[in-house]
């Protein structure tokens, strides 16, 4: 096996944890961890077809990932903070018994 | 496939199905941090240090911290006393190793995967600075600008509902 598909392969591995964690549990936190698993396999994908691509130099696979980081945290920062609100109006943080858009 | 990364891989996939699986949401947050930090270990070791060290300031710095704190203000530290898995888990675990299955198919299929390994790159943070200040410059410019709306919505979308009772 080449060092490019190990890596491929451990991001697909934790691309499918997260997706799994981000379907099956009920707390709100951990549907964004599992989000945030989702986006670091990504950015692994980023890095290491940067690392084995042909024109390292161009730096495009780097500068992705910074600004994927960038969006990402601000993606957490929202979504938490929108989790708090939930939490303040309805007391919970099922994923289950938030179903009503009218507060 | 040398040893280091097969810890790396071992280690960050186990904090990951850890993250994942754990009753108590404090540890959940811990090995999440855990998994974090495994991948900054795999950006070094494909040579991205800056992305490495980055990963590690924002990621295992910030948004663990960050993650920490919702459950903190949620009362989540408490193990939950009936089941952690919503109803459909059963979908939603096949659905995950049908995505598992048709990643790991096309990445063994690839063409991509027999071109010959290019030595290590090197790559300075002066590069990337330079890159970052001509080449990149508007989508820097988008981010900040991203990122300062982020911090305001986010205050504002947690901030106290005063006056309506």
């Amino acid at each position: 096996m080449s060092p490019l598909a190990g890596y491929l392969i451990l991001s697909a591995f934790l691309f499918a944890i997260g997706l799994a964690g981000a379907l099956t549990r009920r707390n709100a936190i951990i549907v964004l961890i599992g989000i945030e698993l989702m986006l670091n396999a990504a950015n692994l994908n980023f890095i290491a077809f940067w690392r084995f691509s042909e024109h390292p130099e161009a730096l495009t696979g780097i500068l992705f990932v910074i600004f994927s980081i960038g969006v990402a945290a601000a993606e957490a920062a929202v979504g938490l903070a929108l989790i708090i609100a939930i939490y303040r109006h309805y007391k919970t943080t099922n994923v289950d018994e938030m179903n009503s858009l009218k507060g | 496939m040398n040893i280091i990364f097969a810890i790396i891989a071992a280690v960050t996939i186990a904090a990951g199905v850890a993250a994942m699986s754990l009753r108590n949401l404090v540890h959940c947050a811990l090995a999440v941090a855990v998994a974090f930090a495994g991948l900054a270990a795999a950006y070094l070791q494909l040579g991205a240090q800056f992305v490495g060290f980055t990963q590690v300031l924002v990621y295992v710095g910030a948004v663990a911290i960050l993650i920490v704190f919702a459950i903190l203000l949620t009362r989540g530290a408490e193990p939950p006393q009936q089941s952690v898995l919503s109803s459909g888990w059963l979908t939603g675990i096949f659905v995950a190793v049908v995505v598992l299955g048709v990643l790991v198919y096309a990445i063994a299929k690839s063409s991509v995967l027999q071109s010959p390994v290019p030595p290590q790159p090197e790559v300075t943070v002066h590069q990337i600075g330079e890159a970052l200040m001509n080449k990149f410059v508007l989508p820097l410019e988008v981010v900040g600008l991203l990122l300062t709306a982020a911090l305001i919505g986010a205050v504002i979308i947690a901030m106290k509902e005063e006056g309506k009772k």
